[in-house]
């Protein structure tokens, strides 16, 4: 085919892309870095005020404790749940039998997400006939309030999160099925003992997939929103006001449309700094097959 | 000691270590499945049997009442109709958009594309919460908040991550067949809709599945476009459900979380081969 009609017919089968980013992506990205220079309620146009919508952030509280709980979140529920499901696919990859039901069983919770999944544990959080309070009864242990404590509401999202550590372990198993089985054996016939083999056979075969999903739960854990809103609506007095739904609550709530977008383009940029620097560590530590560096 | 001393003593190992290793993993699975046993079992207790301590375990008289209620005062079938109808386009309009333009990504070249393709993974990184209030705005001007459109309508623009699936699918297919077919005179839409579509029916059924299981369990989006009740899908009206009670009928609610939690269950039961492979290509979650 001609090089002239092979750009035609490429970009009219990519058209809607190019229309959807344009009007779903690009327009919504400028736009929001434009109402962020603004006080905007919707009513009323918007009126350039600056500077004022980011320091005003900086000296809000909610806007300290929204970012506090969502670190706090991500910095237990993201390793925690990686270091979880990476055990389950290595227990999982060395059975002979039985693989695929044990794979069906664990994942099975990840289908249950969301709101159903939400709304399940508040009642098994609830401090009084909730079966994880019973369950602790049971070693004579008086069970906190969970998520209407300050202290234990974070906590108990962390807890609840490790429930879905199936969708990593599926990752995991894929990436353990791709280890050569030569690399192994010919490190048992040197005599390595079974922690040599994980730490150097093992991890850097499986360590593009280690990093990929790092950045994907990252990323997820810093837009959590759906606990929040169906569990605590951000409380126990700001507990579980993450930063998503801090952004919720002054765009569509308050409808304080600038504030709100200042606050999405710092997340934005935070993903975008997070993303690179995770990238740029992980290259000194990450294998790539065939020497490729990136 | 030889190799096949070593090899022995390292399988007998191996072998008691992977009897240790099948009762830690039944031990697991129990954890990770209780949760879903609690549901289900709350769903068939009585409102009295609920608020009891200790908890029974198993329902003392297990019935199936609270699915009824579901139905008849949470009134949960004109939200299932919702959700539904909102998933249902979301997949038609993924399967049709996306395919084109990883058909257009796979099989021509054309100055830019490699650009655009950058683009077009750059915009996976994009967090929709970043973005959501700006399109908000624009759907407020088309006059579409409080209907199911702003739901629907992107889809039909191509998702990024489904792109990316299909491109890897289309690009494995051999070329000659592609060529055969224009020889024989099929212009290049016929060639992508009767030699490419069929072809990679497995990768578009791994498509419809994630793509119906994100807008099924969407939140977030709903929250801010439905106003009205009788708009909301599944999600909302389960949201509005703690704090539409004094005290909740947890039975009942459990029931209505497992109903909706069903559609997705099942789909992964029965097209697991699909999922694994979705997940395996793309790094995307259910």
């Amino acid at each position: 085919m001609k090089r002239k009609t092979q750009t035609i017919h490429f970009y009219l089968f990519i058209l809607p892309w190019i229309l959807g980013f344009l009007i779903f992506s690009l327009y919504p990205i400028l736009a929001s870095l434009f109402y962020s220079f603004t006080d905007y309620n919707i009513t009323s146009s918007p009126v350039f005020v600056g500077l004022k919508n980011y320091i005003t952030a900086f000296h809000d509280e909610i806007f300290w404790r929204s970012i506090k709980a969502t670190l706090y979140y991500t910095a237990l529920s993201v390793p925690v749940g990686l270091l979880l499901s990476l055990i389950f696919a290595l227990l999982l990859n060395q059975l002979a039998v039985g693989k695929g039901l044990f794979r069906t069983l664990m994942y099975l919770p990840s289908m249950v997400s969301g709101v159903s999944m939400s709304l399940l544990w508040v009642w098994i959080f609830n401090p009084q006939y909730g079966m994880a309070n019973y369950f602790l009864s049971l070693f004579g242990v008086q069970g906190p309030a969970w998520l209407s404590s300050e202290t234990w509401a974070v906590p108990s999202l962390i807890i609840m999160s490790f429930w879905t550590t199936g969708e990593g372990m599926v990752l995991f198993i894929a990436a353990l099925q791709g280890v050569p089985r030569s690399l192994n054996e010919a490190a048992l016939l040197d005599g390595a003992n079974w922690f040599d083999r994980f730490c150097n056979v093992t991890m850097p075969m499986i360590s593009p997939v280690f990093m990929f999903q790092l950045i994907i739960n990252v990323i997820n854990s810093f837009q959590v929103f759906t606990q929040a809103f169906v569990m605590t609506q951000g409380g126990p007095h700001y507990a579980t006001t993450f930063y998503v739904y801090n952004i919720y609550q002054n765009a569509f709530v308050d409808f304080k449309m600038g504030y709100a977008s200042a606050l999405s383009w710092m997340l934005l940029i935070v993903v975008m700094v997070v993303t690179a620097l995770i990238m740029k560590f992980s290259n000194k530590y990450v294998y790539y097959e065939g020497g490729e560096n990136g | 000691m030889n190799a096949q001393t070593v090899r022995n003593g390292s399988r007998k190992k191996a072998k008691a270590g992977s009897v240790i290793g099948i009762l830690v993993l039944i031990f697991i699975t129990i954890i990770m499945l209780f949760p879903i046993f609690i549901m289900i079992t709350t769903s068939l207790k009585s409102l009295g049997e609920i608020f009891q301590f200790p908890p029974s375990i198993i329902p003392k008289n297990p019935s199936l009442d609270n699915y009824v209620n579901v139905f008849k005062t949470l009134n949960f079938l004109p939200y299932f109709k919702n959700s539904i109808l909102v998933s249902a386009c979301v997949v038609v309009g993924t399967l049709l958009s996306s395919s084109l333009v990883a058909f257009g990504f796979s099989r021509y070249d054309a100055p830019g594309k490699k650009l655009l393709f950058m683009l077009l993974l750059a915009t996976m990184m994009i967090p929709y919460p970043s973005i959501m209030i700006p399109q908000f705005l624009l759907f407020n001007q088309l006059q579409w908040i409080d209907t199911l459109k702003p739901l629907v309508v992107p889809a039909f623009f191509g998702s990024a991550y489904m792109v990316f699936l299909l491109k890897q699918f289309f690009g494995s297919l051999n070329n000659e067949l592609f060529d055969a077919a224009r020889i024989d005179g099929c212009n290049e839409f016929r060639v992508y809709r009767k030699i490419a579509l069929p072809l990679c029916k497995p990768a578009l059924a791994t498509v419809a599945i994630f793509s119906f299981i994100w807008s099924w369990d969407d939140l977030l989006s709903p929250v801010i476009y439905l106003n009205s009740t009788e708009n909301y899908t599944l999600p909302v009206l389960l949201a509005s459900m703690t704090s539409k009670f004094r005290v909740p009928p947890w039975n009942t609610m459990m029931s209505a979380a497992l109903l909706t939690a069903l559609p997705c269950m099942l789909l992964f039961i029965f097209c697991q081969k699909y999922f694994v492979e979705g997940i395996v290509t793309t790094g995307l979650k259910g």
